[in-house]
């Protein structure tokens, strides 16, 4: 089983991220469940979102306490809270995070990816200048980080979940996909 | 076909699946997004119901009330204080014998406010009248909505259903529901046609006052409905799993239970992660099984006693708590086993209150202590599970 927790600030799109994988997921024939843990979401506060795949019926229906993969649609969320709690040894946290900009710190046990899904979001004019809908970009980076699921299936899921601007949703998926970088020290 | 869709989707298209012709209801978190996705199908035109909305949950039920009475089948959906708010309102649809289907998205009560998964809001209605399932998958809400209303609206049964679907835990998680084809589901439930009904032409009287030589005959008369009710459930269930090819074990469902000497009873979708753990337990030689409580309205009392009869301990569940009492479903349990000669040790564990996650490990600890107080072979007081202050580790 493949387990997956995002960070973000409600009004990103967190637990949609969260859908669009478990849709995706479902489309490479995998078993998928994904859930928000629901704090009463208000635009900016942090949220917390999970989805977990597998070859088998997922039966598991307590929150994930050890992700394979991290995604944060925050950087801002690195002051204040431990993204990597958990996280298992070799695991891979994949960042939104500006270009151009040092990366802190790095923990040698994991792998780490970034791309800068804000910048790319709002050149695809997704939601708007100052609060960019940064979802769809993170999900194309994380069809490029994680082997299990294609391009491909990020992008018929985003078709399927976006509610508008679903060609526009899909060309940030594709850019984002190819601007992911993996953060070497 | 199977998409990948929220428990409160599953409420909204099993509704959409049974031809709901009335849709009465007032929003509630975690409730919400069943009656949004129902709105959206009615304006949609996709579904053929009338939308009613209301200023209250009290009045959501009064208006599927009248509309049960008219003769049409009635769906709503609510959570927590707007189902006790629907209290009174409810133990008039069971007496008045309507089959109206409700899913209540279980959560708990304040103070102190809380949004997450809890049984008390629906435990608490356990004497209206109404049949309860508890669900433990997205798909089994959307099957059973089919099935409560081919059972409720049997003539020799007559009475509502409550569809339980925990908060968030089922009702926000997204996971792969098979959407019935319509044509399916048409000829497994006909069209809903009461002997009875509020008609223009045809007037009768619905509810009205009968003197103390009258009352007991129709209360005897709704008691035999729900004990009727047991054996249509099973029937129903076999005939929609030849149709659909799908079942979820009748009234109380058994899991690994034949060859068990301990097993944990419990209801909602904790059920999963306890099966999971009964195979890790079983994989370590540990002879351990579960059974759900799919039904707690009829309570499957029958089929407690043939598992009590093979079993030396029962840990029972209680995600809800009685002051005063116990866990609901404990004080149930016992209940159903004192006709025995020879009883198993049954103990009772308050978990998961408030959404409080119960995890492989809670449930574990649970089992080694449900064995060691098999082996003592002494009953105990109900134990707070993973609460902070009483010392005793369980996660």
């Amino acid at each position: 089983m493949i387990e997956v927790r995002f960070h973000g600030r409600g009004g990103q799109g967190v637990v949609i991220a969260s859908e669009v994988l478990a849709n995706a997921a479902f489309r490479e024939g995998f078993e998928v469940a994904s859930f928000p843990y629901f704090g009463v979401e208000r635009r900016g506060a942090p949220v917390t979102a999970y989805a977990r795949f597998d070859r088998k019926p997922i039966r598991l229906r307590s929150s994930i306490y050890e992700p394979d993969y991290v995604v944060v649609l925050d950087s801002s969320l690195m002051k204040g809270v431990d993204l990597v709690d958990g996280l298992k040894k070799g695991g891979t946290v994949l960042f939104n995070y500006p270009d151009g900009r040092a990366f802190p710190s790095l923990m040698p046990e994991y792998r780490y990816f970034t791309l800068d899904a804000t910048s790319i979001a709002a050149e695809h004019r997704i939601g708007s200048k100052v609060a960019p809908i940064v979802n769809t970009a993170i999900m194309g980076g994380f069809a490029r980080v994680c082997d299990e699921v294609s391009l491909e299936s990020m992008l018929e899921s985003i078709r399927d979940k976006a509610p508008v601007k679903k060609e526009e949703n899909m060309a940030a998926a594709m850019e984002a996909y190819d601007r992911t970088k993996e953060v070497t020290s | 076909m199977r998409k990948v869709m929220t428990g409160n989707y599953a409420s909204a298209y099993g509704a959409k699946a049974a031809r709901a012709e009335v849709v009465a209801a007032y929003p509630i978190t975690p409730q919400t997004s069943i009656v949004e996705k129902l709105a959206e199908f009615v304006s949609s035109g996709e579904m053929n119901a009338k939308f009613i909305s209301v200023e209250s949950e009290h009045s959501a039920m009064a208006a599927c009330v009248s509309a049960s009475i008219a003769g049409a089948r009635t769906y709503t959906a609510t959570s927590s204080h707007g189902l006790t708010l629907m209290h009174e309102v409810l133990m008039w649809a069971s007496s008045a014998r309507l089959p109206i289907v409700i899913t209540n998205v279980s959560r708990a009560m304040a103070p102190p406010w809380s949004v997450w998964a809890d049984h008390m809001d629906s435990v608490a209605q356990r004497d209206t009248g109404w049949m309860q399932f508890f669900c433990e998958s997205n798909q089994e809400v959307l099957d059973t909505i089919i099935m409560a209303y081919k059972v409720g609206e049997s003539k020799d049964i007559m009475l509502p259903s409550m569809i339980i679907e925990d908060a968030f835990i089922l009702s926000h998680t997204s996971e792969p529901v098979d959407v019935p084809e319509q044509p399916l589901v048409d000829a497994f439930l006909p069209k809903y046609d009461p002997e009875a009904k509020l008609e223009i032409g045809s007037p009768k009287g619905f509810g009205s006052l009968v003197k103390p030589d009258q009352y007991m005959e129709f209360r005897y008369k709704a008691m035999q409905a729900m004990e009727s009710s047991r054996k249509r459930i099973l029937e129903v269930e076999q005939e929609f799993e030849r149709a659909f090819g799908r079942s979820y074990g009748g009234l109380l469902d058994e899991y690994r239970c034949e060859d068990a000497e301990t097993v944990v009873v419990v209801a909602g979708s904790a059920a999963g992660t306890v099966r999971e753990v009964v195979d890790s337990l079983r994989v370590k030689g540990l002879p351990v099984g579960m059974a759900r409580l799919r039904a707690f309205r009829p309570f499957p009392r029958e089929e407690v006693r043939s598992l009590a009869k093979k079993v030396r301990g029962i840990a029972v569940m209680d995600r809800s708590y009685t002051f005063g009492a116990a866990g609901a479903f404990y004080t149930e349990v016992c209940g159903s086993l004192y006709p025995l000669a020879e009883r198993p040790v049954v103990k009772d564990y308050i978990v998961g209150l408030g959404g409080r996650d119960i995890t492989p490990r809670v449930i574990e600890n649970i089992f080694m202590d449900i064995i060691e107080a098999s082996d003592r072979g002494e009953s105990a007081e109900p134990e707070w599970v993973d609460v902070e202050g009483l010392g005793r580790r369980w996660r």
